[in-house]
């Protein structure tokens, strides 16, 4: 926003130096490079993100002349502690002291900021470098303003803590002091930069044992009720509204009496949202809003409305049925499907087998449900729209609502506050649509949306349903020979365009062409499955049933062969070596460059070893307890997951332990990619044994959370180990915040193999090991 | 109408009797550290001391709370207890994104104010209500140990 970019004491750029500065290599190139039109060669990583990314230190870095140090924070704060991380790079790479250091909040603005779309794991990778070279420009524009000041070359200028020391003479200046004429001062160019070397670190890759605390910049106002989240923000004059929407993805309204619902006190109007069609995109399902003073108001309008719904109108998903699907898409399974990988012959290898495995396994929606439910604050002011949301994806909430309302992207500001949680839900603009929308028809009027629990279950974008049928034929050693797999899964590219049928390369390359294991002959294909309700991102999406399959597949197959399951697992994955996406038709790779990121064998074996090592792997147990592995490469990141469960003759589960091993590489957070894979084993143990959204006659049958179970802290593990290894600059840096749960249902599942010989093919377990 | 004392302030709130009291003190009083999560008792997030008791504003009529001292997230650092909860919070590291957390400090100061010592079952107890869906359980069990070890160091 020009107003947070007024008050940049560094900006000394003019705006002509401001545009040169970033089309020597940064957004603008970026951006007119991006479109595949004009694209010579491909691009990955950051640089292949809408566009791409800034290093610019008058965009991020601001030093006031009492030396506190801003950080301006453009990523989607959800949990995983984007705004304490990022910072930390800076104020490293800066020699800022970190007790001296703010972060502010960017709205949502990519022309400025470069891309902010918050998920698929990429904050730190595609951002650690960018924010380094910014704050090293930055410093040494401080040392070049020292040097100034002193009239001493630069060369004996150096920044020191906070400080510029002139080192023959030993004097000092604050980088408060020194911030006035630095600011006048152009930006250096890039190729000029020096940055620090891992040594110099103070804070990057610092455990938490070394740090003062509190150190997460928003510990404080978190446990004093002081953290502003989406539904926060109190504006004069503001009305609250809550949504009918259709009950079945693509049901239309077909008449409401609203009587009842006008004489409640309180309610202000009624407001019929057009319902889309499908594919809804980021649309607003449409309905109809109860516009209150205050939410409860609303809440009890919208229970008094009478709503007809063209159900009709919603075809085949008025008629969806989640166990029929499950059956459908069973019996879809024995049949080929589309080919996406082959190696060898996967029919001779079966015909030349001693003994042939099979098994199907199934698991169902679910719903993201953070605990925070969507929920936006909209106005429209002087043509302009301002909206205040938790949002992952601002960019998305920009351009939908500039369509909607006929307005340029520019004159739409989205203030981003934290997110009561994401995981991908909030990737999806939706419910800023409809503030928007309310907005406009009550003349511009500050609107907040609230969406109830009910809102939230009934109408997410939910994550894929998943069958994955597997055989494989082993020699009389117990070898695989052969494997094949089938996926079948509603595509989220049925979201936006009518439904392929088909995974797409981005849900596929999610570790099913991936599967890493070392066999002659494999076969790889994915059947048509088709969409009925809104398929949509799930934290770490399509590779949780993959993996879920994949894991306890290989686990069955070691328990035929009647070997140890780590040890067949590490002759299966084969020995080190790194996979090159290219020759296993994987296209996508996470967006990466598969020079750089290819799949490492040797790292996959590594977590392994570490998990198991942890976990005592192959001690003695009491009848009725086991332990379970699983491993699994996602996010260009390698996690692996030991479980230690005891199921009594009840067929209760205790859960007593959880070991995993993680390596994305470069650590900068230590203590937060511990926090990231600490909730990782929660989420994925409701994932396991819990959690399930099911459809009946189109409608999800689920309201709230006694029916849509989530984990407590009663099923938690009494202690979660997290083994946090090669922190290395050496392999290129992976995500964090998704690929530690693909691992943990297989992981969990194989436990429970182990300790009651029960396989569990069909997620969730819920009352399976009582029945 | 109902006369609410919410954080030692007397407010007049002008609103139904079965109002519950969450969208009382998010709405009218414009207190938000108090959180919507399911508004029928299964979260947590909304929980808030009625008396020194741990209750689910949610759920909680207005009518209710009339006469009773109720206290929310905000003024809960003024309580010794509650002080060492916030800090053990913070030194464990507990919060990923935060929004489950002022419920779940509200029901370990309550557990800690009746059993300065609770057993890792009377805190599964006091806490199975609570969802926290970034998974920080094992944090608040350690946190609710960490702050009953550091009594008698309030500042
Ligand atoms: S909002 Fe009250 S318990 Fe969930
Ligand atoms: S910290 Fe996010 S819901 Fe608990």
């Amino acid at each position: 926003m020009s107003t947070l970019r007024d008050t940049l004491l560094l900006a000394n750029v003019s705006r002509r130096h401001f545009l040169k500065g970033l089309a020597a290599g940064g957004a603008l190139v970026v951006a007119a490079r991006w479109s595949p039109l004009l694209a010579d060669e491909p691009l990955y990583g950051a640089e292949a993100m809408p566009n791409g990314w800034v290093d610019d230190p008058n965009v991020f870095i601001r030093i006031d002349e009492d030396g506190i140090v801003t950080v301006v924070n453009h990523r989607a704060e959800m949990g995983q502690g984007i705004r304490t991380s990022l910072a930390m790079v800076a104020a490293d790479e800066l020699g800022a002291e970190w007790e001296h250091v703010r972060v502010e909040q960017a709205p949502g603005e990519e022309e400025t900021y470069g891309n902010q779309n918050t998920d698929g794991s990429r904050s730190m990778r595609h951002w650690f470098a960018p924010m380094r070279r910014a704050a090293a420009a930055a410093r040494t524009m401080l040392e070049q303003a020292a040097a100034q000041q002193w009239e001493v070359p630069v060369e004996e200028c150096q920044v020191g803590v906070h400080v510029v020391m002139h080192t023959p003479s030993g004097r000092e200046l604050g980088f408060g002091e020194l911030a006035a004429v630095a600011s006048q001062l152009p930006v250096p160019e890039r190729d000029t930069l020096r940055l620090k070397p891992r040594e110099e670190w103070r804070y990057i890759g610092q455990d938490e044992s070394s740090r003062k605390r509190p150190f997460a910049v928003d510990g404080e106002d978190i446990v004093s009720g002081q953290a502003v989240y989406g539904a926060d923000i109190h504006l004069d004059d503001m009305v609250y509204a809550v949504i009918a929407r259709p009950p079945i993805y693509g049901a239309q309204l077909r008449s409401v009496n609203d009587e009842a619902a006008r004489a409640l006190p309180g309610v202000i109007r009624i407001i019929e949202i057009p319902t889309v069609g499908q594919p809804a995109g980021f649309e607003p399902l449409g309905g109809v809003a109860v516009i209150a003073e205050n939410t409860w108001a609303a809440i009890q309008g919208r229970n008094a409305l009478e709503i007809e719904w063209d159900v009709e109108a919603a075809g085949d998903n008025a008629r969806y049925d989640s166990t029929q699907y499950r059956e459908q898409l069973e019996e879809a399974a024995s049949s080929p499907g589309q080919l996406v990988r082959e190696h060898g012959d996967v029919a001779a290898a079966f015909n030349e087998a001693d003994s042939l495995i099979e098994a199907t396994y199934y698991m169902p929606h679910m719903a993201q449900a953070p605990i925070e439910p969507p929920v936006a604050l909209a106005r429209l002011v002087d043509g302009r729209a301002e909206i205040w949301a938790p949002i992952q994806h601002p960019q998305a909430a920009r351009e939908g609502v500039a369509g909607q309302l006929g307005l340029a992207v520019e004159d739409v500001t989205v203030h981003a506050t934290l997110l009561g949680g994401g995981f991908g839900r909030k990737s999806k603009p939706d419910y800023i649509l409809e503030a928007t929308y309310l907005s406009q028809a009550l003349e511009g009027r500050p609107v907040r949306v609230q969406w109830t629990r009910e809102d939230d279950l009934h109408h997410a974008y939910f994550h894929a349903v998943s069958v994955d049928h597997l055989e494989a034929g082993l020699d009389s050693d117990g070898k695989a020979l052969g494997w094949l797999h089938r996926t079948l899964s509603p595509s989220i590219a049925s979201l936006f365009a009518p439904d392929p049928m088909h995974k797409q390369d981005f849900e596929l390359g999610m570790g099913f062409n991936t599967m890493p294991f070392n066999i002659e002959a494999i076969r790889l294909e994915n059947p048509e499955a088709s969409a009925h309700v809104r398929i949509g991102w799930f934290r770490a999406v399509y590779n949780l049933p993959h993996a879920f399959a994949i894991q306890s597949f290989a686990a069955e197959l070691a328990a035929a062969a009647g070997r140890d399951h780590r040890d067949y697992l590490l002759e299966l994955l084969g020995p080190e070596r790194q996979i090159d996406p290219r020759n296993i038709n994987e296209s996508w790779n996470y967006g990466e460059d598969p020079e750089q990121y290819q799949v490492d064998i040797g790292r996959m074996r590594a977590v392994i070893e570490t998990a198991t090592e942890a976990a005592g792997w192959g001690r003695e147990l009491a009848e009725g307890r086991g332990l379970g592995l699983a491993v699994h490469h996602s996010f260009v990141a390698y996690a692996a997951v030991v479980f230690d469960v005891e199921i009594n003759s009840d067929g209760e589960l205790t859960i007593h332990s959880a070991d995993i091993a993680f390596d994305c590489g470069l650590q900068v957070n230590p203590e937060r990619i511990r926090s990231q894979m600490e909730g990782s084993i929660i989420m994925g143990i409701g994932i396991a044994l819990q959690s399930e959204i099911t459809a009946h006659e189109g409608q999800i049958e689920q309201d709230n959370f006694h029916q849509f179970l989530l984990p407590r802290m009663g099923i938690a593990p009494d202690v979660i180990r997290v083994h946090l290894v090669n922190s290395s600059e050496d392999v290129p840096m992976g995500g964090v915040g998704e690929p530690g749960l693909p691992p943990v249902a297989p992981a969990l599942c194989n436990a429970i193999y182990a300790a009651t010989g029960k396989r569990i093919r069909r997620l969730p377990v819920g009352n399976q090991l009582t029945s | 109408m109902a006369t609410l004392t919410i954080n030692g302030q007397v407010h007049e709130v002008n609103a139904p009797d079965q109002m519950p009291l969450l969208w009382a003190i998010r709405d009218v009083v414009q207190l938000t550290g108090t959180k919507f999560g399911c508004g029928m008792a299964q979260c947590g997030a909304c929980t808030v001391h009625m008396d020194g008791e741990a209750v689910r504003s949610c759920v909680t009529p207005i009518s209710a709370a009339q006469g009773r001292e109720v206290t929310t997230i905000e003024a809960i650092g003024e309580d010794a207890v509650g002080r060492r909860v916030q800090q053990a919070w913070l030194d464990l590291g507990v919060a990923q994104c935060g929004y489950c957390q002022g419920g779940q400090i509200m029901s370990a100061t309550a557990l800690l104010k009746r059993e300065a010592h609770p057993s890792d079952e009377q805190i599964v107890d006091a806490m199975n209500g609570h969802l926290c869906r970034c998974g920080t359980y094992t944090r608040i069990q350690q946190a609710i140990h960490h702050a009953a070890d550091t009594e008698g160091e309030d500042a």
